[in-house]
Order: structure tokens, then C-alpha cells, then sequence
């Protein structure tokens, strides 16, 4: 496999650097979307390459980050209860609910258990019977069809000690929010590679038909994200906006058929909370109701929480690409990765815990292209 | 009874997660919390008239002669994994916490604790492996214990090894050590023990087998030190990585490193798997590598004798100690910008996706 080496390589990634140089007559603000490029920026310093010529703006596409706190307190609440296998992918651990996190309840005595795919959970459920079994489904359409694989063959099997915890995110959504933003002044924006190769490009062309703005579908690895603020600022430059796909070795225009015919099955669109942002409009995923038996939701019956947001911390109008990390009053000093405010602080791909981890000696311009 | 040092009706856990007067996981990996659990909890608690003497090993002088001392408990699972088992590791793990002390290893003890139901055969062979690393690292297993805990209270075997060797005169390693214009050197690839450990735990497959690189320093060690006796620092890094060994080193020496990102040995099996799991290498685990500061004039020499043994053959340059940013690690990325390489807070966690 030598994927990885290719799509990093300094001579290329300089010539790209160049290319952006040589287009760029100002500095443009791009978005990316997806939180696993926000982190790729900020570790190869690929920001700090091309500052003059484009403002990277981090948007809200960290599953860890989003996700409600109510819905982190649910999975306290949850995997607190005796009998109960409570099964999530490790960075979900960290991640401060109101006043606990799912490490603190792991060492409270909770079976709280890291897992690499939904498919272990259901495996655990089987093994055993006399134990409720549920994992914790977050994240994007990336995420989301072998989630929905698992709740399908449970039924299938019929393994019904097995639950599914969803909040399950779309992005297009979050996308036209942020593009509907009065105040939005993001010129550019590079997609997630991944939740295309899934669903596909067909959403995109009446975002930018109707907000006049260019989208290149992106992958993750530094070249690729380079291509992308390349191929947008091209764009931005000649006054266009398109739909561009940059990462086609991953990303065919129908996405993948098979997964969307499996989410089309388990799951149903639905508005969605948006920790740090609020309600968007069908931009979630929640079960079908013929597959509400494995809804942890209704199997535990976890109503009636209520939450307090920290009131210092304004991950919100991080993720939204308002302002930059370092401009939250609290960043680095009441909010750090060890005792975060948000959850933006403590997700790896967080962009401040990024900024936090990554940048703490490089000066900061006070004052971001957006906002 | 003597007074308890620690006033435990008022205590309030000064740990993270501050809040919870709990052990968690973070505790047992290797970065920020274990160390804050060792310098707030063990620390005073074992203050007496003598500095408590922190590090991998500790050297103290007994009858004249400088000895090294050094104790690990392994824990690991599976027990065994590609490239070895949890009886390579007890053996060579402390052989390496002494011979980062610049001391050659002679004996060590062990102590197991053995989960009731767990197979004899599987016991004999972690013991036959000791056995045999004991005997390519040049030390004896003189003295050891055995303690059986109930079914369901252990994993299979835990195993603890103390060892002792004998420090040479003349020699002066230690965390505290790194000055200003140090070369840092690296004895070969990282992150081999950590990405093997895990593609068997937990059932992953990344294209082809990535074996673990435990191994015994101690010769090495003794290579260095024939070229160059005034080696300042060296340091094996385990748990938590390379990253985490180089933050205690700054920390410890109050010196600024700076790394060539570029120049950081990585197998690209190792560096696939890390990405795929959204790990980075700098944070995994190594069993048979060391890391060591030596005089700028004497690198090209340190590196010569490293790269003639074959536990050093990957030997290689990546950074230098400078008097910017001390107590902080900085890398030049492969792009030509710069990021902290920060301490790690407890484990790395896979991300989502």
C-alpha cells in the first residue's frame, strides 16, 4: 500500500503551493467541512503555507463535536444502568456531558466498551444474551451505512438485546445553514471526500447554483487537500462557481448504491441538534420506525434530560466558521484538551483542540477572513 | 502507624478527571495523567529524608558500587502477539529501563499473577520465553514470585520483573541531562509494537503482518557507550511513544527540541495503520528502540556504532535540542511548516471515522 506516501510528498505539495501563489490576486476564505481535514491542515501546516493567499475557515464537520450534549447525558444515563454493555468508538469517550464523561462512568464501574466497528457490538450482543448491548451511532453519512448494516441484521438475526444510540448528522445540510448565514462571508468550501463516496454529489450543484459558490469535493491527505484549495481558488479567481469532484479515485457522482439503499431502509431523515449550533432542519438520520425495537431511545427511555452548556465557551461559532479557535477568550486558559469547555476542544479532530495541540508557539492573526 | 503524609479526609483528587477521586484508563498510559499520578499521589506519599529518584530506572550507590535499579508490570493483551509475547516483553523491558541508565544488566526477579483456570501450557510458555530472552539480553533470573487471584479477576497472566545492573564509572545518563545543541538520535522504526499489539487485539488486518520490535538494548547500549562515554540521555520509548519520551526529556532538561519531521523513521505499514485508525506513530508504543542525546560532535560516531549492531542498524538522526520554546517539542513538518508535538493526555483514542 503505498497510498499514503504519494499523498504526501513535499516536491508535489510545492507545486501546488506555487500553483495557489500564482493564482491568488487576494486572500479568499475557503471552508473545509469535515473535521479529519480540519486536523490534516493544522498537523502538516498547510495554512501556514498559503495564508496570504486563502483564509482556511473550519466548519462543522467533527461527528464528535456536534453531537448534543442531551444526547451525551442519554449515553451517561445509559451505560450507567446495570446489565447494560455500552459499546462506542474510542473518541467518543472523552467527550464532557454535563458534568461526566463516558471514561468517568467506565470507571464508576459501567461495562463501557471501545469498539472499531457497530458489527462488534452485535457480536457482543449475541455472546451475550442476558446483557443489553448498545452502541453509541454518531457521525456523518460516512458512518452511517455499516451502523445501519448492524441494526438490519439484527433484525435479521434476531438479537433483540441490541440497541443502536443514533445521532446520525447530514451534511449538506449544515453546509446551506452556513451558506445561508447573513453574516456568512466563507467564499469557497471543499466537501468531505468520504460522506461523498457514500451519497454521491448530486446534492451539491443547487447549493452552489442557488449561493453562487464554488464546492470541490476533497479528500484528506495533504496533496488532496491542496488539489481542492487549488481547484477553488481557480475558481474564485475567474469568478465561477461549480461543482468540482477532486478526489475521484474515491468519489463516483451516484456515490455508493448499495449503502444508499441501506440507509434509505433503516434509517429516516429528521431535524437534528447540532451541539454549538442548534436545530437544522433534516439534517439527522434517526431509525425507521419499523426498526424503533432497536432504538436505545425508546428501549431505556431517556426523556426529560436537561443540559447546561458551558455559557464561556463558543465552539458554536467555531464550528460555523465565525470565528477561529484562538479567538475564544477562553481558549488555552479556562478551555484546554484537559479540562474542556466543548466538545470542539476535546474530539482529535476538533479544531481547537487542533489549534491547541498544534499551535500554541505560532502567532495568530486577531482577526479571521470570516465573521 | 506513621501519620499519613496525605491528608485523606480533606484530599481532593488534584488528577484529572479532577472531579473523580477514580483510577481511569489514562492513568495506566503513559502521558500527562500517569505522570501527575505519580508526582501528586506516589511522590509524597513516599517523601522521606531522600528525593524519591523518578525515571524508567533509579542508580543509587550500594558498597561502592553504582547500581541501577528498575521494576515493570506487564499487563498486556493478547498475551501473545506477532513478533512475541508478554514474556519477551517482561524481560527485555526491564533490561531496556536499565540499560537507558547506561548500566549493564545482571539479574532479575519476577513475580506473576496468575488468573485461576488460565491453562498451565500457556504459563509454561510465557516462562520459556522469559527463559530465552533472559538469555539473549546476558541476564539471570534469580529470585520470583507466584500469586493466583480468582477467576474473572485477571487477565490470564500478569507479569512483574524488578532487575539490577551495574553502572560503569564515568558513566552519566540521565532525563535531566540533555543540553543545548544535542543531537537527538533514534535507534530505527517506530511504532511497530504498538500497531502489532493492536491488529491482534482487536482483530484488525492492514495488508500485511506488522510484528512487534521488542527486543533486548542493553548491547546496543554498550556499542554507544565504547564510541562516545559521555552519552547525556537515552530513553526507550514504550507507552506512549516517541512523542511522549521526548516531552519528559524537555520538560526534565529544560531545553527547547526541535524535530525533522521528514527524518522520523516511519514503516509505511506502521504509518497506513495509523491512518486508518486515526492514530499518529509518534504516540505508539516501541519495545526495542531507544532515543538518545548525545554531543553534536560526537553524533557521526554514536551513529556509526549504532548502525553496526543489529538493534541499532535504522539508527538515525531526527532533531537537535535549541533554546527556543524549552520544555516544548516542535517539528518541522514534511511541507516546511511547523506544529507542537504535545505531551498525550493518557491513551490515543481511535477516532470515528
Amino acid at each position: 500500500m503505498r497510498y499514503l506516501e504519494e499523498f504526501h510528498d513535499p516536491e508535489l505539495a510545492r507545486n501546488l503551493v506555487d500553483d495557489i501563489h500564482a493564482t491568488a490576486t487576494r486572500q479568499w476564505s475557503i471552508m473545509e467541512v469535515c473535521g479529519g481535514q480540519t486536523h490534516s491542515i493544522i498537523r502538516h501546516g498547510i495554512d501556514q503555507l498559503i495564508s496570504d493567499q486563502v483564509d482556511l475557515v473550519h466548519g462543522p464537520g467533527c461527528p464528535v463535536c456536534v453531537t448534543p450534549l442531551e444526547l451525551i447525558d442519554k449515553a451517561l444515563e445509559i451505560a450507567s444502568r446495570p446489565g447494560v454493555i455500552f459499546c462506542s468508538f474510542g473518541d467518543m469517550l472523552r467527550v464532557p456531558g454535563t458534568d461526566r464523561d463516558l471514561f468517568r462512568v467506565k470507571s464508576e464501574g459501567a461495562d463501557v466498551r471501545v469498539v472499531y466497528s457497530p458489527l462488534d457490538a452485535l457480536r457482543l450482543a449475541a455472546e451475550n444474551p442476558d446483557r443489553e448491548v448498545v452502541f453509541f451511532g454518531i457521525g456523518f453519512e460516512t458512518t452511517a451505512p455499516p451502523n445501519a448494516m448492524t441494526v438490519y441484521q439484527a433484525a435479521r438475526r434476531g438479537i433483540r438485546n441490541f440497541t443502536m444510540l443514533v445521532s446520525h448528522v447530514l451534511v449538506p445540510p449544515a453546509i446551506e445553514a452556513i451558506m445561508s448565514a447573513p453574516n456568512c462571508r466563507v467564499q469557497a468550501f471543499l466537501a468531505a471526500g468520504h460522506v461523498c463516496s457514500v451519497m454521491g454529489t448530486e446534492q451539491y450543484p443547487p447549493l452552489v447554483e442557488r449561493f453562487g459558490m464554488p464546492i470541490v469535493v476533497t479528500g484528506f491527505e495533504p496533496l488532496d487537500i491542496l488539489e481542492g484549495i487549488r481547484r477553488a481558488v481557480r475558481q474564485l479567481e475567474s469568478g465561477e462557481a461549480r461543482l468540482e469532484n477532486a478526489y475521484e479515485r474515491a468519489v463516483p457522482s451516484t456515490g455508493n448504491p448499495t449503502a444508499r439503499a441501506l440507509l434509505e431502509e433503516v434509517f429516516e431523515v429528521t431535524d437534528r441538534g447540532w451541539r454549538g449550533i442548534g436545530t437544522i432542519p433534516a439534517s439527522g438520520w434517526r431509525l425507521a420506525p419499523r426498526y424503533r425495537e432497536f432504538d436505545a431511545e425508546h428501549r431505556f427511555d431517556v426523556t426529560g434530560i436537561s443540559v447546561t452548556e458551558s455559557a464561556l465557551c463558543r465552539s458554536g461559532e467555531v464550528l460555523q466558521g465565525f470565528i477561529k479557535p484562538h479567538e475564544c477568550a477562553a481558549f488555552g486558559k479556562e478551555c484546554t484538551p484537559r479540562n474542556p469547555l466543548g466538545a470542539t476542544m476535546v474530539s482529535s479532530e476538533g479544531a481547537c483542540a487542533a489549534y491547541y495541540l498544534y499551535r500554541r508557539l505560532t502567532p495568530q492573526r486577531e482577526v479571521s477572513g470570516v465573521g | 502507624m506513621a501519620e499519613s503524609v496525605l491528608d485523606l479526609s480533606a484530599w481532593t483528587c488534584p488528577l484529572p478527571l479532577r472531579d473523580s477521586p477514580k483510577v481511569v484508563m489514562g492513568h495506566g498510559g503513559g502521558g500527562q495523567l500517569s505522570a501527575e499520578l505519580v508526582d501528586h499521589l506516589f511522590v509524597p506519599a513516599f517523601a522521606g529524608d531522600h528525593p524519591v529518584i523518578l525515571g524508567d530506572s533509579a542508580v543509587v550507590e550500594l558498597g561502592g558500587a553504582r547500581l541501577a535499579f528498575s521494576t515493570d508490570t506487564y499487563v498486556v493483551r493478547p498475551l501473545f502477539f506477532p513478533g512475541g509475547s508478554i514474556g519477551e516483553l517482561a524481560v527485555n523491558g526491564t533490561v531496556n529501563d536499565l540499560a537507558c541508565s547506561g548500566a549493564v544488566p545482571a539479574v532479575l526477579s519476577c513475580g506473576f499473577v496468575l488468573e485461576e483456570g488460565t491453562d498451565l501450557s500457556l504459563v509454561g510458555r510465557i516462562a520459556e520465553a522469559m527463559g530465552a530472552a533472559a538469555r539473549a539480553a546476558g541476564v539471570r533470573i534469580v529470585t520470583g514470585d507466584t500469586k493466583v487471584v480468582d477467576a474473572g479477576h485477571g487477565d490470564g497472566v500478569y507479569v512483574n520483573t524488578a532487575g539490577i545492573g551495574l553502572v560503569p564509572d564515568g558513566i552519566d545518563i540521565r532525563p535531566d541531562r540533555a543540553a543545548l545543541g544535542d543531537v537527538v538520535i533514534v535507534s530505527g522504526p517506530i511504532g511497530q509494537h504498538g500497531v502489532a499489539i493492536m491488529s491482534v487485539r482487536e482483530g484488525l488486518e492492514f495488508g500485511s503482518q506488522i510484528v512487534s520490535d521488542t527486543a533486548p538494548l542493553a548491547g546496543l547500549v554498550a556499542a554507544m557507550l565504547a564510541a562516545e562515554p559521555d552519552v547525556h540521555v537515552l530513553r526507550d520509548p514504550t507507552r506512549g511513544g516517541l512523542a511522549t519520551t521526548l516531552n519528559e526529556i524537555a520538560t526534565a532538561s529544560r531545553v527547547g527540541i526541535r524535530l525533522e519531521e521528514r527524518a522520523i523513521p516511519v514503516p509505511s505499514e506502521v504509518a497506513n495503520a495509523c491512518a486508518l485508525l486515526g492514530l499518529d506513530p509518534m504516540y505508539v508504543a516501541n519495545e526495542g528502540k531507544l532515543v538518545a542525546f548525545v554531543p553534536a560532535a560526537s553524533a557521526e560516531a554514536v551513529l556509526a556504532a549504532m548502525r553496526e549492531h543489529p538493534a541499532g542498524h535504522g539508527a538515525t538522526v531526527i532533531g537537535e535540542c535549541v533554546a527556543d520554546h524549552p520544555g516544548i517539542v516542535v517539528a518541522r513538518t514534511t511541507f516546511g511548516a511547523t506544529r507542537v508535538v504535545d505531551m498525550p493526555l493518557g491513551e490515543q483514542l481511535p477516532r470515528i471515522c
